[in-house]
């Protein structure tokens, strides 16, 4: 039986129906057209569909809608303000670190919550922290040079 | 040789533009300024489409911000075959440069033929067209409805010369990035049409599997339309959730008659061995007689790798009302994929239109095309609503093709002087590909569980022109006055294998490279030095000797801490790539640091190389340390993350990447050069950490051990 859940994703209050086993990530695809975050795995073990909740990482294919009811969700595409990109996006482009980008949604959810606890991370900081994500177009060594330098940058 | 038979004052088309002369194919150009370029390579996550956009700026000068790039479509665009063997650049780049050359002529002829002014002397600059002999300026939008490019392409207009480039050769940013570190819809698996259903398959549960009898009123209150042809079983409704959870329901409400059908994954050098073979003579000069020689002889092996790309393999297909079917796919081969869904289906080949969608990075033939059939037999039941069929993890890693097992055996033997006086080469392998339509079959997984079901053919292996496959890079570049190379494809084969980046160059350069490293020290020389003794090459000899000094050759290693070396030229027509690995060998093999250098002729876009060459070689480190696909007599059971892992954040190597510079040398492509060095600088800092060589990869602490222990038998 599907269920109503009232959630803020992004900073928007948005109220969904949907049955209380299903995924956020497939409420967040099909419901709310946030395709940002991606599905690669379901089980949480490659960090493809990494949303925030409530401040916590969290793979958004392992987790039922009925545990996020009245939560504060932040997906990829929450990370750029109104006019310019989150830091740690725009470090991305500057570094060129990406290929096929299936990833990346994932990984700066990730990398954006590191910055937060820890504005200017070192290089060991920065593998730890997205040491639950998989790249497998190689792209690792690049991705970590950027949220370095995310933390970097003047703000 | 391509001299010998073109005179080269008598120019022609370049091979893609000869198969698809008119322009208009190619190229459009809007009223707002927009030059579209459709290509019948794909974006595979390599940037191969940001590569030929430069190319055409440069060509009709403009902004590149101007080139829109599209989609290859089997209907509107070029047939360039297959985006596969690093032969992108190679292939597509001289027809784009042609085809946009054509179409600056044409806008430039157009402009002076309004002026009444001479064309030769009508300049295009940031895509403003003007001309001295008037105050007048104009443009590509301007004219764009004036100038017909429905013609074919002319082989005597000039194109750039490597001074007049500006945009070929810098660094431009990927296209498709920025879409990406925003989160926007991109991949085909965001795709929505109009009215679209979400599909699910139900795979058997093993290779060898029958579908007995399925239960389908579990699922009667979900909604979901249950489909079944012989054992393909699938599901379709309009509900993401709801398909998903009917095929797990599903999966617990049939009954299979499965069968052993696997070879022993602990011995699949037996398996590679036993044959029947198809023998493939490579090179066959007098052995003569070496008798006095000291010689040496190793067998060197890997096992399965999948594909295990990030995203599972997906693919839409809509049976329109005109008896048209249009599908969209992740493939690397369009047309393939279009004729063997026709010849399944027994269609006519131009009803199906197949249009390409970007899904993650593809490293060869996976389940892209498998999903876009299992699409179209779904969507069959719904005429009229497109349906959309995303595979599980568990299908990815479990029914995309793999990479083959492949085992080899080198026998060499070196004169008193150290110098290589014999080489003999055999390996066995499965074929390395079974692309839709190989060997007349359409290749295609859900029609071999069909009532009617077609059987896969074993896989073959691409001609010797395009690089062979079980005998990709066989051949040692090094000079060796007596060789025998021998490759031996297995005819009749358990396990589902296809093309998967580099082929067997993988295994063949890991070989070659390995036995390189143990034949200096029976002589008692530097790797690097034995290396060179016995190369002509001066390319060749340029990019080891690049890597070698970068990565402080010679200089002394920390204890537990070992360097070493590995090249290859590849296709031995291709690019050109040395690695120097470091590794540490104390508990687990952990990749320190790979020192890469390239060369690649002229370079199209140098970050571009370098994040292919940077990927290439990680990519490698992770097969060669961690990946091995696991399966018992029954099924494949690495089909997670956790059975099959991949290497992490925390394990990724440090890269520098150097290129070495030929920009008079054609572009050839960079996205396979370094799987083979890679692996075997990996190795051979192994034996040089541990002093016992590993010759069986992966190379777990296991590998190690089991070397040990054989060492000191």
């Amino acid at each position: 039986m599907k269920q109503r859940y009232s959630l803020t994703v992004n900073g928007a209050q948005v109220d969904v129906e949907a049955e209380p086993e299903t995924s956020l990530l497939t409420v967040l695809r099909n419901d709310l057209d946030l395709k940002g975050a991606r599905f690669g795995c379901g089980s949480g073990l490659c960090g493809a569909c990494f949303v925030q909740v409530d401040g916590a990482v969290v793979p958004s294919c392992d987790t039922p809608m009925w545990s996020v009811d009245h939560k504060s969700v932040v997906t990829v595409e929450g990370l750029a303000g109104d006019d310019r990109l989150h830091p740690v996006q725009q470090a991305l482009l500057d570094e060129q670190a990406g290929q096929c980008g299936y990833c990346l949604a994932g990984v700066l959810v990730s990398a954006a919550a590191l910055l937060d606890t820890n504005p200017r991370p070192d290089e060991q900081a920065v593998v730890e922290a997205l040491d639950r994500h998989l790249c497998r177009c190689g792209v690792q060594g690049r991705i970590v040079r950027a949220v370095v330098r995310a933390g970097q940058e003047p703000t | 040789m391509s001299l010998a038979s073109t005179p080269p004052d008598i120019p022609t088309l370049p091979k893609s533009l000869a198969a698809n002369p008119i322009l208009s194919r190619w190229v459009n150009v809007h009223t707002d300024g927009v030059v579209d370029v459709r290509v019948g390579k794909v974006e595979l996550g390599q940037g191969i489409l940001t590569a030929l956009a430069q190319l055409a700026a440069d060509e009709l000068d403009v902004d590149l911000a101007q080139v829109r790039m599209l989609p290859a479509n089997t209907a509107s665009g070029p047939d360039e075959g297959l985006t596969s063997g690093s032969m992108s650049v190679a292939d597509s780049g001289p027809a784009v440069r042609l085809v946009a050359a054509n179409v600056r002529a044409l806008f430039v002829g157009e402009a002076a033929r309004r002026w009444q002014v001479d064309a030769a002397r009508v300049t295009v600059v940031a895509g403003r067209i003007a001309s001295p002999q008037t105050p007048d300026t104009t443009s590509y939008a301007e004219l764009a409805e004036s100038v017909d490019l429905a013609v074919a392409a002319d082989a005597d207009v000039p194109v750039r010369t490597l001074e007049q480039q500006r945009v070929t050769g810098t660094s431009a940013p990927r296209l498709d990035l920025p879409d990406k570190v925003a989160g926007r819809a991109r991949f085909i698996h965001d795709l929505r049409l109009p009215g679209q259903l979400f599909g699910r398959v139900l795979r058997p549960p093993s290779p060898g599997a029958r579908l007995v009898a399925v239960e389908v009123s579990r699922v009667a209150d979900l909604g979901v339309q249950v489909v079944r042809d012989g054992s393909f079983l699938g599901v379709i409704g309009a509900d993401e959730a709801q398909s998903t959870r009917a095929v797990e329901i599903l999966r617990g409400s049939t009954t299979w008659d499965e069968r052993d059908t696997l070879p022993d994954e602990d011995d699949l050098d037996t398996y590679l061995r036993a044959g029947p073979h198809e023998p493939i003579p490579v090179v066959e000069d007098d052995p003569g007689t070496q008798q006095h020689d000291r010689g040496l002889r190793a067998t060197y092996s890997r096992p399965f790798i999948a594909h295990a790309s990030m995203a599972p393999s997906c693919g839409i297909a809509w049976w329109q009302g005109d008896g048209q079917l249009a599908v969209w796919s992740h493939s690397q081969g369009i047309h393939g994929l279009r004729n063997a869904i026709a010849q399944v289906l027994d269609l006519e080949p131009e009803s199906v239109t197949v249009e390409h969608a970007e899904g993650a990075g593809c490293y060869g033939h996976n389940g892209a095309d498998d999903a876009a059939f299992d699409a179209v037999m779904l969507a069959r039941t719904v005429p009229g609503r497109p349906v959309q069929v995303q595979w599980s993890r568990a299908d990815e890693l479990s029914w995309s093709p793999f990479g083959s097992a492949m085992t080899a055996d080198v026998n060499a033997t070196v004169d008193e002087q150290g110098r290589l006086t014999s080489w003999t080469y055999d390996v066995w392998s499965q074929g390395h590909t079974a692309r839709p339509g190989y060997a007349g079959n359409p290749g295609l997984l859900a029609a071999t569980h069909l009532e009617a079901p077609w059987t896969y053919s074993a896989p073959t292996d691409p001609p010797a022109a395009r690089g062979g496959g079980t005998t990709r890079n066989a051949v040692p570049i090094y000079g060796i006055p007596h060789r025998r190379i021998t490759g031996h494809r297995l005819t009749e084969t358990s396990i589902r294998s296809s093309a998967l980046r580099a082929l067997g160059a993988h295994m063949n350069v890991f070989a070659i490279e390995s036995f390189m490293d143990e034949l200096a020290q029976l002589v008692g020389q530097d790797p690097l030095a034995f290396r060179l003794a016995h190369l002509d090459d001066e390319r060749g000899r340029r990019v080891l000797q690049a890597a070698a000094t970068a990565a402080g050759w010679g200089q002394d290693t920390p204890d537990g801490v070992g360097r070493g070396i590995g090249f290859a030229r590849y296709k031995e027509r291709g690019a050109y790539c040395a690695v120097v690995a470091e590794v540490e060998a104390e508990h687990d093999i952990r990749v320190r640091r790979l020192t890469i250098a390239v060369d690649v002729g002229r370079v199209v876009n140098p970050d571009g190389v370098r994040n292919q060459i940077e990927g290439g070689a990680t990519q490698a480190t992770s097969w060669t340390v961690k990946e091995r696909v696991r399966f018992d007599r029954r099924r494949v059971t690495s089909d997670d993350w956790e059975r099959y892992p991949v290497l992490l954040f925390s394990e990724a190597p440090r890269i520098d990447v150097e290129i070495v510079p030929n920009p008079g040398l054609p572009s050839v492509g960079a996205g396979e050069a370094a799987q083979g060095p890679t692996t075997a600088a990996i190795a051979n800092a192994v034996a040089d950490a541990i002093g016992v060589r590993v010759r069986h990869l992966p190379l777990t602490a296991d590998a190690v051990v089991t070397a040990i222990e054989s060492e000191q038998l």
